[in-house]
């Protein structure tokens, strides 16, 4: 398969990304981070990836996504499975006070992502195949108090990947949405979260291939998060907003 | 009541390091400016050798690449927080094997150096230390030192057993062996006394890469010293005739149980029916996870103890002396009315590590687990008389109790060690054990 790969350094990517080089896949990576991107171009190597091409872009630079993804399927030969992982936990009390923190936060998780989705849709609608992967997140299913502005970013990419999802349904090209639960990961070490709600990122990864092989649609990973979201969703709104959530 | 992932395999002591999380190799340690740090790998030691109270501990989780792999040489170099799990899911398909492995394939790789561990195979293979060919320290000025047999070899020979003291470990550069297979030719044997397993033990070690034992710590009387023996090679064809599978996760313990599930009967049987079960004499050939591992499939087996944890304890004695000491230490145990569900005995070889402050060294090793209670407290102060008095040594990687005056005799390098500490390391063992002079 031909794999590309954006945020590929975060650290559900990178378990996802493993998982294809073993079985002998081409990949294109895309991070902000030179350094951290040629660790783990040189891992994937040595773990079996056919071919390892990357670029360094922060993916807030829209301007350069014609050319990265012009890069990436000219270093692939083409174009079968996209995985959007890029994205930043902001911290809820400063967007409270700071607009251009918030607009950070939307960039970061919404806007950059459109942006991508906008040139990948039409290559893969053109070329009548492929997977569209990108990480959403159970925040998005529900805006609470805790995390409404990333909840937010999440809750507009679900339903832009959902109206994707419509439009390519005809196309031979699969979108898919991935909602995770609580991931020990960077993004979410100050949290110190530990026991049963918390996956590994290797968890999702196992889900990520699976979802993509299985031309799945939405699937939340660990899958006991769509019955937890379910009933989140399910509480009457007169009732959720006195919950400290 | 959960500490999360940072907790010691015994689960006791309790400890309260704040986690700093190392997020690539090519960075500088990130280092608030007053506090002592102490690099975490998987928590796989038992004690507080990895515990840092009222400190911090570095995060190497997300040090987990492979940097580079040599199929022709087997040479792997790979970074610090990398599991022996991951590398031999990589290079077991491909022909190669870890030199030595410890009872667990959840540890990391600068652990294993950390702690200089031993295998089944020390006896011909030395330790875990002896087959690394390089790896890089970080220390907390900013200095990198690239250690080597040949460069910085002071520095190469503390860092071996060094209990993660030296600085931070970014990678580490081993030599891999050779192997046909994932499989193991291995032999199960039945022995009566502790006798028995010193002759089979001696018939054995010349024609077996790898040899362990098993002993029933609950048996008394004429039964004292009874066990089983296992002995194995690596499957030697390209083709073995049976290809038994890998051992599936077994299930686990969810949670911790709020009372120990270990008390006097349940070890009494499992000892019993242990023994029982064992054949007298059995050849079969096995999966490696199942030879190397057998713990591995039963997910947080250390929460049976409930909260309050458990303790292991493992001596290592000159061989000479081995029989009576061990004969002296299972009458303790058994007069104590404490016991153990693994007593593992195993003869350690005459090769010798580079490292400055490891553990193994030629002799008889017996390793043990018992309750954390107070029962236990005393009879372990009494296995340390024993082992002093043997010129022995205890393991500090399953250590979370031995007095700073029985760690001092153990280890009389210690001073000479302690130059290469880093100013901005420490843990609890170390502190514990250079808490007050020796008299
Ligand atoms: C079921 C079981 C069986 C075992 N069997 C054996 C056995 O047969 N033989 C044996 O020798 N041991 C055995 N052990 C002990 C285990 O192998 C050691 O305690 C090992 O060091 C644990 O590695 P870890 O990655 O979990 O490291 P931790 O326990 O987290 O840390 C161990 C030490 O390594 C240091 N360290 C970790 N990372 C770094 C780094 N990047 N740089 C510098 N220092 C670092 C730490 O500071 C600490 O001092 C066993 C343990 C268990 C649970
Ligand atoms: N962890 C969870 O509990 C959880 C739950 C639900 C959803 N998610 C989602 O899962 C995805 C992966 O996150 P993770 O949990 O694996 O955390 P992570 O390891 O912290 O990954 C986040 C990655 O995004 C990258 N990134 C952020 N902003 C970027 C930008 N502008 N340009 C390029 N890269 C950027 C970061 O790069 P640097 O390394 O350079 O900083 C980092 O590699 C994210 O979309 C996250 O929202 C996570």
């Amino acid at each position: 398969m031909k794999v590309l790969i954006i945020g590929a350094t975060s650290a559900i990517a990178e378990s996802t990304a493993r998982r294809y080089a073993a079985r002998g896949d081409r990949v294109f990576l895309v991070a902000r981070n030179a350094l951290k991107l040629e660790t783990l171009a040189l891992d994937l190597q040595v773990r079996g990836a056919s071919w390892v091409g990357s670029m360094v872009m922060d993916a807030c630079d829209t301007d350069r996504h014609q050319e990265m993804l012009s890069a990436a399927i000219d270093g692939l030969d083409g174009l079968d499975l996209v995985l959007i992982a890029h994205g930043t936990l902001p911290d809820q009390e400063l967007v409270q006070k700071d607009y251009p923190a918030t607009l950070q936060a939307l960039e970061d998780n919404f806007l950059s992502v459109v942006s991508m989705l906008t040139g990948i849709a039409n290559v893969c609608e053109q070329q009548g195949h492929g997977t569209i992967a990108v990480i959403s997140s159970v925040a998005g299913d529900r805006g609470r108090q805790s995390n409404y502005v990333y909840g937010t970013a999440k809750g507009g990419l679900s339903i832009f990947l959902q109206g994707l999802r419509n439009r390519l349904a005809q196309t031979g090209v699969n979108v898919l949405t991935i909602k995770p639960g609580f991931v020990s990961t960077p993004m979410t070490a100050h949290l110190n979260g530990s026991g049963p709600l918390w996956a590994e990122p290797d968890d999702i990864a196992a889900g990520i291939v699976k979802a993509v092989e299985k031309n799945r649609n939405v699937v939340y990973l660990p899958a006991f998060w769509q019955l937890i979201m379910t009933i989140v969703c399910a509480v009457p709104e007169s009732i959720f907003k006195r919950l400290k959530l | 009541m959960s500490a999360g992932r940072f907790h010691s395999w015994g689960l006791n002591p309790k400890s309260n390091g704040k986690p700093l999380r190392v997020s690539s190799r090519f960075e500088p340690l990130n280092l608030p400016d007053n506090g002592l740090v102490l690099p975490f790998g998987n928590g796989r030691s038992y004690g507080d050798s990895c515990l840092n109270n009222e400190g911090y501990l570095l995060d190497t989780r997300s040090l987990n690449h492979f940097i580079a792999f040599d199929q022709d040489t087997g040479i792997l170099r790979v970074e610090a927080g990398v599991l022996l799990a991951d590398i031999l899911h990589l290079v077991v398909p491909r022909g190669w094997f870890l030199p030595v492995t410890p009872g667990t394939r959840f540890v990391t790789i600068a652990g294993a150096v950390a702690n200089d561990v031993h295998g089944k195979n020390h006896h011909r293979a030395g330790t875990f230390g002896c087959h690394v060919t390089a790896l890089e320290l970080l220390r907390s000025d900013g200095e990198r030192l690239h250690c080597s047999p040949d460069e910085n070899p002071e520095w190469f020979a503390a860092t071996i057993g060094g209990l993660g003291l030296t600085g931070l470990m970014t990678w580490v550069e081993v030599q891999l062996k050779p192997v046909m297979n994932p499989y193991l030719q291995e032999e199960t044997l039945r022995f009566s006394c502790l006798d028995e397993f010193f002759e089979l033990n001696k018939a054995s070690e010349e024609r077996y890469e790898h040899t362990v034992a098993w002993v029933d710590c609950m048996a008394r009387g004429s039964a004292l010293g009874r066990g089983a023996f296992y002995r194995a090679n690596h499957h030697g064809s390209a083709a073995p005739a049976h290809r038994p599978v890998a051992p599936r996760q077994g299930l686990g313990l969810p949670f911790i149980p709020p009372v120990s599930l270990v008390n006097r009967a349940s070890l009494r049987l499992f000892n019993e029916v242990y023994y029982r079960k064992q054949p007298l004499r059995r050849s079969r050939t096995v999966h490696y996870q199942s030879f190397f591992y057998p713990l591995d499939s039963i997910r947080h087996w250390n929460r049976m103890y409930g909260p309050r944890g458990f303790v292991q304890y493992q001596c290592l004695v000159p061989e000479a002396s081995g029989s009576e000491v061990f004969r002296e230490i299972l009458a303790a145990i058994a007069a104590s009315r404490q016991g153990s569900f693994m007593a593992v005995l195993k003869v350690f070889g005459a090769k010798q590590s580079p490292g400055l402050m490891s553990f193994p060294q030629q002799g008889v090793t017996l390793a043990l687990d018992f309750p954390n209670t107070p029962a236990t407290a005393g009879l372990l102060e009494r296995l340390d008389e024993l082992s002093r008095a043997a010129n022995g040594v205890v393991y500090p990687a399953k250590d979370s109790r031995m007095s700073a005056q029985s760690f001092q005799r153990y280890f009389p390098q210690w001073q000479d060690f302690a130059q290469f500490i880093d100013p901005r390391f420490s843990s609890g063992f170390w502190r514990r054990v250079t808490a007050e002079p020796a008299s």
